[in-house]
């Protein structure tokens, strides 16, 4: 029989026994339902993770140290000596170096010193961190109250929760007021030779004339008060207090703890960085940036083993919850199986009347099997939909418990178009499988004894 | 479409047995026949003569357990299941006595069935059914289920069903075993038409032997699987 007839009469039956097959659809839809609303629970989790772990820094960035740094932990420093030697400096040059790198997207320094802040007349203990302005889109300040610095160079503040509740009782009523930064400035002492190079704040100067330390302060307008603790790297300004754009911090030349180590081991001219944080364009290309560099002489740090670490996890995770989804689904299987099963007893003299009227057995078995086809189609169309619809019923009750949890809202439910089209592949796949059976049993009738059939 | 030397369907030495338990049930056993090209033959017997299980081995829808069945040229035994479905789609039509119409299909579905279990084109089938359904008196009632129409209707949509694929056999088993002594004469006067204009070969199985004298050719009598009398009418 043509493919178009055969469908024609695989519909036509369909539609006679229309509250069964469409029952058995149903059942095809649940099944379909639970696997998609599992996989996308799945894959929505996975890329919320993913999402914000790599907008957190942790996972998309390298932290490079000169590698004498990673060496002095490693080994005792009278046996570093050599590896000092060798040890290409972290300056202007190796930071201009890494942003050209493939896939690099920022290198800066990390800037982060403790100091003192003035709210009120009253003095706090705090620690500043420059943030830089990528991270504008960073989901650490999805919950953000307020806003995001204006501009890169705005001498405005982000004040974290825990010393937003030290400076005042209502948090809330700091946005657009004013606090006072206290720090200690790095001056160069001028040289024999005359030179006066004044380092930015994050770079060390090594000229050999050592510097000066004096007190200034700068006001700051609180533009927004954060919840979470951001983080941006390792030793970045995680655990910060007050953040402020990373080009103010560097611009303030403030002293850093590592100053004074610095300042004895000084054997370059050149200004050095005691750190950088070279971002990529994703957690996926961390692994070649990161050899990258250490083939030039660095020393590096990123968590790339924890990325491999989740991705196995989340792989483990969906496969569970595919196999919990698809649970659904095999019972619906045997509802297909004993819907075509009571068809064929049903239909048993139509059946024996194709055969007399020329239908070989290949067209008998063809027939139930669109027939399975087409209850698995519109099984996996619909259960695609009722997965989508179960999706955002779980979204929208998420958010309403992390609002209430005072939280930022989350998209844990993601339905990707494989997702659809392998469940709607699959459905017809597993009902097509269903009809295995039934189909040859149908085949198989022996017209005479059909046609007997009452 | 014959045999050879103008015999559409030879029998020979034809035997069906079933096995129930430890009995052996001989519905047809040994029969040797031949239908000639053109004939309208009736098979006459009682209930349980073999007469239905020889027309059902004849049209190619059950296989002998002993002996041969020629037709079309070819064994019908040695035939594998796919080549036997052609034969049933291509060379023969079917007749039965409770009509085996599809109820949920409309007349002109019904006649259009077998056309599609043939494969033949769509753009040919309209006018296959309308000529199957003009020789049989029924083109006003194509739109019509057969629960909408009469026996007698019913049975003359079956057999335009039938002629639908321009078949050389016409099966038909007991065809007017549920209808009126009118109505049955109705369809055996259109069954000689259709002898007699297109040249048909006719097998009727039936168990009135008033109706097979007046109309089959030649009469074949079975009792208990066996053949009884085979004789061509004067």
């Amino acid at each position: 029989m043509k493919a178009g007839d055969l469908g024609e009469l695989a519909l036509r039956n369909l539609r006679e026994a229309v509250l069964r097959n469409s029952l058995t659809t149903l059942g095809v839809a649940v099944g379909v339902a639970s696997l998609v609303a599992m996989l996308s629970l799945g894959v929505g989790l996975q890329e919320l993770a993913s999402r914000r772990l790599s907008n957190s820094g942790l996972f998309d960035t390298v932290l490079v140290m000169p590698r004498r740094n990673i060496e002095n932990v490693r080994r005792a420093s009278a046996t570093a000596s050599a590896a000092v030697k060798e040890a290409p400096p972290l300056d202007d040059d190796a930071r201009a170096k890494f942003l050209h790198l493939v896939n690099v997207v920022e290198v800066y320094p990390q800037v982060r010193f403790p100091t003192e802040i003035r709210f009120e007349g009253k003095p706090f203990s705090t620690i500043v961190a420059g943030v830089p302005d990528s991270s504008r889109g960073n989901g650490a300040y999805d919950g953000i109250q307020g806003s995001f610095f204006s501009s890169p160079t705005a001498d405005e503040a982000i004040v974290q929760i825990e010393l937003a509740k030290d400076l005042t009782e209502q948090a809330s009523t700091l946005i657009g007021k004013d606090v006072v930064l206290r720090y200690m400035e790095r001056q160069a002492i001028p040289t024999a030779s005359g030179t006066d190079d004044v380092p930015k704040a994050g770079t060390n100067t090594s000229a050999g004339g050592g510097f000066s330390i004096v007190p200034r302060e700068r006001k700051l307008r609180i533009v927004g008060i954060i919840e979470t603790e951001p983080a941006a790297g390792f030793g970045g300004f995680g655990s910060g207090r007050l953040l402020i754009p990373l080009e103010v911090a560097s611009s303030l030349r403030a002293a850093q703890v590592n100053d004074l180590r610095d300042a004895v081991r000084a054997t370059s001219a050149k200004q050095t960085y005691a750190s950088l944080t070279v971002r990529a364009k994703s957690p996926s290309q961390i692994e070649p940036i990161e050899t990258t560099i250490k083939n030039m002489g660095y020393g590096t740090f990123s968590l790339l083993d924890a990325t491999r670490n989740l991705r196995l996890f989340f792989t483990i995770f969906d496969l569970l919850l595919a196999i919990f989804g698809s649970l659904a689904l095999a019972v619906a299987t045997l509802g297909i199986i004993n819907t075509l099963v009571m068809a064929i007893l049903e239909r048993r003299r139509e059946i024996g009347i194709l055969k007399a009227l020329g239908a070989a057995d290949r067209d008998v078995r063809q027939l139930f099997f669109v027939e399975a086809g087409v209850m698995g189609l519109f099984g996996g169309i619909l259960g695609v939909g009722f997965g989508w619809f179960i999706g955002k019923a779980l979204t929208w009750g998420t958010n309403i418990y992390l609002h209430r949890q005072n939280l930022p809202s989350a998209h844990v439910f993601s339905v990707p178009w494989w997702l659809v089209l392998g469940a709607i592949v699959f459905a017809v796949g597993v009902s097509l499988a269903a009809g295995l059976y039934p189909a040859s049993r149908a085949a198989r009738l022996n017209p005479v004894e059909a046609l007997r059939y009452e | 479409m014959t045999t050879g030397n103008g015999v559409a369907v030879r029998a020979d030495q034809v035997s069906r047995h079933y096995e129930m338990g430890s009995a052996v049930i001989r519905a047809v056993d040994e029969i040797t026949l031949e239908i000639r090209t053109g004939e309208f033959v009736a098979l006459l017997g009682s209930s349980g003569s073999g007469k239905s299980t020889l027309l059902n081995l004849m049209a190619g829808l059950d296989r002998p357990t002993g002996g041969a069945i020629f037709a079309n040229g070819r064994n019908l035994s040695e035939l594998s299941s796919l080549e036997l479905a052609r034969y049933r789609s291509r060379t023969v039509g079917m007749v039965f006595q409770s009509f085996n119409l599809l109820p949920r299909m409309t007349l002109e579905e019904n006649v259009e069935l077998p056309l599609r279990l043939a494969e033949v084109d769509r753009a040919e089938r309209a006018p296959r059914v309308k000529e199957a359904l003009e020789r049989v008196r029924l083109d006003k009632r194509t739109g019509h289920r057969p629960s909408e129409m009469s026996g007698g209707e019913q049975q003359r949509a079956a057999l335009a069903r039938a002629l639908v694929n321009r078949p050389t056999l016409l099966f038909a088993d007991e065809p007017t075993g549920n209808l009126d002594s009118a109505t049955g004469e109705t369809i055996m006067l259109l069954l000689k038409e259709i002898q007699q204009k297109l040249g048909m070969t006719i097998v009727m199985v039936t168990h009135e032997r008033p109706l097979a004298e007046r109309f089959a050719d030649r009469i074949v009598a079975l009792a208990d699987g066996k053949l009884l009398s085979d004789g061509v009418k004067s």
